[in-house]
């Protein structure tokens, strides 16, 4: 069927749907981000109380002690919908695919000395743990946050979290030549070895913490913040020196991906804190209180790979950490 | 070196199950503090069985593929202005009671999904429910991406997150998922993943999606079968855990049982709305309201639900009545929209002469009888100038929250009234099913936010019909009424450059304008 229509007659009545024009203040194009993103959550006339929890509407912006007068000011600076998530991790995956059959391939592992892949295998593969409970986190803020602006981006966060502990699993199989002697070792120390309780402590804290906006800078702001820099970048730091590049490749997906998902963090983190001083203060004092947390639990981590100079590396990334809060997420600390 | 290679299955465990542990430092309740409520008996989660073996990667590698597939299909669809060249612009209010109603569900499957994917204290749900989350995102989004284009070009789809939370008839679908939602995790994904996507989805998508390839929207058709293929996981979800809540305990089985029969019958009602798209408002039709049933819910609901004696579950309560109705249902429910349209946001219109005829044909024993004298009334008076609209608010069903206009499921020309009192108050009801439902759980039903007291309440931005039309934002003689009078069609004809005189059929010779 060909149709033939008059090209001055068939200009559009309308650019966007009705509540972006209202947000955006005018009748204009959108983002593929930004259709799919604004007031998909419902926030009005809800029928019935939840069950599992009574005290609240089954969306409730009373679920945090965060107040924010508009919760679509919060933008995801990477525009993640599913459509751009999804096709921007399937081209990361790529990438670390060939990286592991890279080394796979040339056998780049039988390379490294048996020490440092010892170090490896108990400095990373207990972190699938770590990396489950992130992921567990990341869903609950995703369920019971307040706009699909913060919640979306927190369940492709969550599920991240899931690959990643999934790579992690996957580098303890490429150490221990498919036995999974590595990933059962790992989650004997997880369990029983003195230098992961308080992680696994503050994880089990963390998966019971109610209010999911304190969750959200503990998890994806302090201890991520402290986590990645040491793991990604000061341990494979450190055994580059014996293992070459080999190691880092195989995390490469980890780093780049924090990386990303530190700007997602520190705008949220941004936007809540200009809301207002209440805003600001409850940040600063959760962020405070999780930085300390996670360097605890993170010290004896470290201490694995750097012995005595452990102290002094996570007074480092303390540092580090407290600059970017002030300079990237709106927070003195 | 030679090393013992995992088996997949193993494999997958380690990936899933195994990244778990028992906590100890946190009591394992304040985790997981959803499980034990509902009553459901739980003793080995090691016995899911995963009802797929997907890594994230794998996830991200297939889902990316088919969403690069879906956007060419979208992006080519709007440069070449593919909405022109479905059948008929009637066909576009399907679209609009789809967007309006169906996609706000799928935004609600996401964040369920992102519940029960937390609160499940084994992996395996865990991990099953969380993709399928991420799924039900992708097709909110991908459903306002491509329904994008035909906003641009016609009226009703505007404002439809903002009309579902507000619009009478958008409280059925609203009301339905909100139900599972405030329940416990076992109730939502018997609910959605069992009797909503394994036994009932092929009577919602089926018709959406043949409705749009036969009437020539591919944009519809090509979202609608990427989605698919999603479902088809969510499906052998929804059996799985059915199945394995009755393996778990015997005393899970009278639970999931009454959870069946309730949901059946909300699912149900919530599928009146798919009824009459399917015999009134796709201009080509694909099949009957009756034959989707018989085919979709009798048989192959049939042969489920016997193998699912085995574990003691009966088919669910009433069904019979449904199958009572399925000469009726849609008729019953295009009366409604016909009555009520000045408050709807698409369009209604009275069969036309060839449609009437494949209505007969589809409906022998009861369409020439009860419904096609009415619309010849209904026609009689647009003829003379007077297309009847009906001022009184109709009462809604405390439960499913559809207007009273349901029959006797013995008598199709009586109408169904039950009520039940609570605390001193009395409580309509539709059917058998809505009171039953309302009687297991008054407590909860008694909160139904049910659009026709709000306005009587003064909640709706005034009493009159005007005031409730801006709360709504509903734009009068725009997004409303009759097709016939609507600015779609005068739109569609210009665009199409086709006068009135040149795409005159029968039905519209007969209006004076
Ligand atoms: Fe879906
Ligand atoms: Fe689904
Ligand atoms: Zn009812």
């Amino acid at each position: 069927m060909t149709i033939e229509i008059k090209t001055q007659s068939v200009e559009p009545l309308r650019h966007t749907f009705s509540n972006v024009a209202r947000r955006q203040g005018a009748d204009k194009s959108a983002s593929r981000y930004l259709e799919a993103m604004f007031d998909l959550q419902p926030t009005v006339n809800f029928h019935y109380k939840p069950q599992w929890d009574p005290d609240h509407d089954l969306y409730d912006t009373g679920r945090t002690a965060i107040v924010m007068e508009d919760w679509y000011a919060f933008r995801d600076p990477r525009q993640f919908y599913y459509g751009a998530w999804t096709t921007t991790r399937a081209k990361q995956q790529d990438v670390a695919e060939r990286n592991y059959a890279f080394v796979e391939k040339r056998a780049l592992l039988d390379l490294v000395p048996e020490e440092t892949r010892k170090v490896a295998e108990a400095a990373f593969v207990p972190l699938r743990h770590a990396e489950y409970a992130a992921n567990l986190n990341n869903m609950y803020i995703c369920a019971y946050g307040y706009g699909t602006a913060i919640t979306q981006a927190a369940s492709f966060n969550a599920v991240d979290r899931l690959g990643i502990a999934q790579y992690l699993s996957r580098i303890g199989l490429m150490l221990d030549g498919n036995t999974s002697e590595s990933l059962d070792a790992a989650k004997q120390a997880w369990l029983e070895n003195e230098a992961w309780q308080p992680l696994r402590q503050l994880c089990e804290e963390l998966m019971a913490t109610k209010d999911w906006f304190e969750l959200y800078v503990a998890q994806n702001f302090a201890l991520d913040g402290l986590l990645y820099p040491l793991v990604y970048e000061r341990i494979d730091g450190e055994l580059q020196r014996h293992a070459g590049s080999t190691i880092s490749m195989l995390n490469e997906f980890m780093s780049e991906w924090y990386g990303e998902t530190s700007r997602w963090v520190d705008a949220t983190l941004k936007t809540a804190a200009g809301e207002s001083d209440a805003n600001k203060v409850q940040l600063e004092q959760w962020a405070r209180q999780y930085i300390d947390r996670a360097a605890q639990a993170l010290t004896p981590v470290a201490a694995q790979v750097f012995g005595t100079d452990a102290q002094s590396v996570i007074a480092e990334l303390r540092e580090d950490l407290t600059n970017r809060a002030g300079k990237k997420a709106g927070l003195e600390l | 070196m030679a090393a013992k290679r995992l088996s997949l299955r193993e494999k997958y465990q380690k990936f899933t199950r195994d990244l778990a542990w028992e906590p100890s430092y946190q009591d394992k309740a304040n985790i997981f503090p959803q499980t034990e409520f509902e009553g459901i008996h739980i003793h080995d989660w090691d016995k899911w069985e995963d009802p797929f073996r997907l890594t994230v990667d794998a996830y991200w590698k297939y889902q990316a593929e088919k969403e690069r597939k879906l956007y060419a299909i979208i992006d080519a669809f709007s440069q070449n202005n593919g909405q022109f060249n479905v059948s008929d612009a009637r066909y576009v209010n399907a679209l609009k009671l789809f967007l309006q109603g169906v996609s706000p569900l799928e935004y609600a499957a996401h964040r369920g999904f992102a519940m029960a994917g937390r609160q499940f204290s084994g992996v395996g749900p865990q991990v099953a429910c969380q993709m399928q989350s991420i799924d039900e995102l992708r097709h909110v989004q991908t459903q306002i991406h491509t329904i994008s284009q035909y906003n641009k070009f016609f009226n009703g789809f505007h404002d439809w997150n903002h009309m579902h939370q507000r619009v009478w008839y958008l409280s059925v679908p609203k009301s339905f998922f909100e139900d599972a939602m405030s329940a416990g995790p076992f109730e939502f994904v018997t609910a959605i993943s069992f009797s909503f996507e394994y036994v009932l989805t092929n009577l919602l998508f089926m018709p959406f999606m043949s409705g749009a390839a036969y009437n020539g929207d591919m944009a519809t058709v090509t979202f609608g079968f990427s989605a698919q293929s999603d479902e088809s996981r969510h499906m052998t979800l929804g059996l799985e855990v059915i199945k394995f809540m009755l393996e778990q305990d015997e005393r899970n089985v009278p639970i999931v049982q009454k959870w069946i029969d309730k949901w059946f019958w909300r699912g149900y009602r919530l599928l009146t709305l798919v009824s009459m798209m399917m015999d009134y408002m796709l201009p080509k039709r694909v099949m009957s309201w009756k034959e989707a049933w018989e085919m979709y819910f009798e048989e192959n609901g049939g042969a489920l639900f016997e193998d699912l004696s085995r574990y003691g579950i009966r088919m669910p309560k009433y069904w019979d009545v449904s199958v009572k109705e399925k000469e009726r249902l849609s008729h019953e429910a295009w009366s409604i929209f016909y009555n009520y349209d000045h408050a709807a946001a698409f369009h209604s219109w009275l069969p036309e002469e060839s449609e009437m005829e494949w209505l007969s044909a589809k409906y022998p024993d009861t369409f020439d009888k009860y419904y096609r004298p009415r619309y010849e009334y209904w026609r009689s008076l647009q003829e003379k100038g007077e297309r009847w609209y009906n001022s009184t608010l109709p009462m809604l069903c405390q439960l499913c929250q559809i207007p009273m206009a349901f029959t006797e499921p013995d008598d199709p020309t009586q109408i169904c009234y039950r009520s039940s009192e609570y605390n001193g108050d009395k409580y309509h009801f539709c059917s058998d099913g809505c009171k039953d439902i309302f009687d297991d759980e008054p407590e909860k039903y008694v909160q139904s936010w049910l659009p026709v007291h709000q306005i009587y309440q003064g909640n709706c931005g005034g009493a009159s019909v005007p005031e409730v039309l801006e709360w709504y934002h509903l734009v009068d003689g725009q997004d409303n009424k009759e097709f016939l009078d609507s600015q779609d069609r005068a739109n569609w004809n210009r665009w199409k450059g086709e006068s009135d005189s040149d795409t005159d059929q029968p039905v519209k010779a007969a209006v004076n304008d």
